[in-house]
């Protein structure tokens, strides 16, 4: 091997290990086939129950908003959790100790399970989408979707920030870290504006929904899909999405290995959940 | 330009597992050690501490205490302890699974902290629990720790079925969730994924702890095959004394993080022989230098629950 081939063959194998988490992940979710289809029924029945709350009041352009904010959402939830619990289904199964003894680059790990995740939340959301449209009229005659995928692209890199984040949690507390991160996605739920405008929640929550990536993304999915805004006309939510990305993947990776650092240290790697 | 790299070290070069040797039906009457090879030894640990904080009160309770020891390439060598005495913490930090306190540990050459990657790559570790995604089969076990290891999934796949075929596991039982398999056979296949990446230095934390006297003998079979086929140095810890005897080279006693008696099986027998007038057995030299019978042990060993 020469020195000019080593950094490619690492990058091949590092490239492979990231593809070896997607598959591992897909033969789990085709596994247990019979629990995903139990949470894709449960998520479609949330999405239509809170836009039939738009129905009841006869408002198409609620209905429209409900419909976007259910969609996004489970989008967001579904990529953000399957991030922030990779730590805690390798604990789960006890085979965490194994995957960190293995010769792989913890941003390869990472990268297989966002992969995954992205890919899981695309064909989740999609199957949603397609129920609410057959349910719902929804008038898609001014909707930019180029504006709508800008955005949702660019949030994507700070939400799988946060994800790499709170994925921290079940590495430093071995059983609350799972419930910690559950409390996460549920306050990025509350202060997001996710069903109604930020504006209607008190001062406090309104300043804590500057700081959530959900916030800027639904804010600009809406106005991309709803008012048929350009991408041009959204930068106000693009630039904190692209800053929050900027800075929580980085961030999200050094403080992962400083948290693994600090369980192996105390030993906290041992523990199953 | 491109710069032709040195070659891997010789004390590292793998060769494949061999599953295809008929494994030594008996244990031989003589035990030699294998010629002390030029290069780094498998396995160095000097002064080797690892404090663990236990409960609310933080107490430090030291796992490890000032070991010492040096493993040769091709060599098993036993570390027999009751439970508590901090076997299973000495095979994690050489895992590179804990950080280590105090004093350094090597692999071939390789610190276990300054060159983490290169350790990982040298070495696997089978633990007394087979820890797989139970829904997963052992194929997709097996398939996903070899991608782990840049193996390709086809070749990794020949391989298993070579060793597990060794290990009395058919290619049948491969694609069925390893959830429907016994404990005896998922530690099979835990076996078969640590030998899938032909580790250089392998490291078994109680093996055959809960395998039937059949299951236990195949893979105590297994292992000399490995030494007898394959260059691989393994580090083994047992409560099994008979498995000690028919495996180790060579045997370290830990007692309460210790490291308190080290020597060939023979030498140790013959000195507890000596020393207390006992039977010369490993079951004698295990209480004389524990302090305890197996029976007595209780599992202490390391950091508890400590939310």
């Amino acid at each position: 091997m020469t020195i000019a081939s080593r950094p490619m063959a690492t990058a091949a194998r590092e490239l492979s290990a990231s593809a070896a988490f997607i598959e591992r992940n897909f033969n789990l979710s085709r596994r247990y086939w019979g629990w995903e289809l139990a949470f894709l029924v449960y998520a479609v029945a949330g999405a239509l129950s809170i836009s039939f709350i738009g129905a009841a009041a006869a408002d198409k352009r609620l209905i429209f908003s409900l419909v976007i904010g259910a969609i996004f959402w489970n989008y967001l939830s579904t990529v953000f959790s399957f991030i922030a619990e990779t730590i805690s289904w390798e604990r789960w199964e006890g085979t965490l100790e194994y995957t960190m003894m293995a010769p792989v680059r913890r941003a390869s790990q990472l990268a297989g399970s966002t992969t995954y995740a992205i890919l899981y939340g695309l064909v989740h959301t999609s199957v949603i989408l397609l129920v609410l449209t057959l349910f719902f009229e929804l008038d898609l005659s001014h909707a930019n979707f180029v504006t709508a995928t800008v955005v949702m692209f660019a949030g994507s890199f700070s939400v799988v920030g946060i994800g790499i984040m709170a994925a921290i949690l079940p590495l430093l507390y071995v059983e609350r870290g799972a419930q910690m991160t559950f409390v996460i996605q549920s306050c990025l739920l509350v202060v997001s504006g996710v069903y109604y405008p930020v504006s209607v929640l008190p001062g406090w929550m309104q300043v804590a929904s500057a700081f959530s990536p959900a916030t800027y993304i639904l804010d600009g999915v809406r106005k991309g899909l709803m008012e048929g805004a350009s991408v041009t006309s959204v930068v106000h939510d693009l630039w904190p999405l692209a800053l929050m990305g900027a800075i929580l993947i980085p961030t999200g990776l050094w403080l992962f290995g400083r948290a693994e650092h600090y369980a192996k240290r105390t030993g906290k790697l041992k523990r199953v959940g | 330009m491109s710069i032709t790299l040195t070659p891997e070290p010789k004390s590292t070069v793998r060769t494949p597992v061999s599953a295809h040797v008929e494994a030594p039906a008996r244990i031989p009457e003589t035990r030699q050690r294998p010629a002390q090879p030029a290069g780094p030894p498998a396995l160095l640990l000097e002064h080797v501490g690892k404090t663990f904080t236990l409960g609310r009160k933080k107490k430090a309770v030291a796992a490890i205490l000032d070991v010492s020891l040096r493993v040769e390439r091709a060599e098993i060598y036993g570390v027999l302890g009751a439970n508590g005495s901090g076997k299973s913490t000495l095979i994690r930090l050489v895992s590179t699974l804990l950080t280590l306190d105090t004093g350094r540990a090597e692999v071939f050459g390789h610190d276990v902290e300054r060159d983490e990657m290169a350790v990982k790559r040298l070495i696997n570790r089978v633990s007394v629990d087979a820890a797989f995604f139970k829904k997963l089969s052992p194929y997709e076990n097996l398939a996903f720790a070899a991608r782990l290891y840049g193996l390709h999934a086809g070749d990794a796949r020949r391989e298993a079925v070579r060793i597990l075929a060794r290990l009395g596991i058919s290619e049948k039982r491969m694609g069925s969730p390893i959830e429907q398999m016994s404990r005896g056979m998922q530690q099979k296949v835990a076996i078969a994924r640590a030998l899938l990446t032909s580790p250089t230095l392998l490291l078994l934390d109680e093996p055959t702890t809960g395998l039937d006297p059949r299951s236990k003998l195949e893979v105590q079979a297994f292992v000399e095959d490995l030494r007898a086929t394959h260059d691989a140095t393994i580090l083994l810890t047992t409560h099994d004394m008979a498995e000690a005897d028919r495996l180790c080279d060579r045997i370290a006693i830990l007692d309460g993080g210790r490291l308190v008696a080290e020597d060939t099986p023979d030498g140790l027998k013959a000195r507890v022989g000596r020393e207390t007038g006992l039977a010369p057995t490993l079951d004698n030299v295990f209480m004389t230098y524990t302090g305890r019978s197996l029976d007595e042990d209780v599992e202490t060993e390391g950091p508890e629950d400590d939310e």
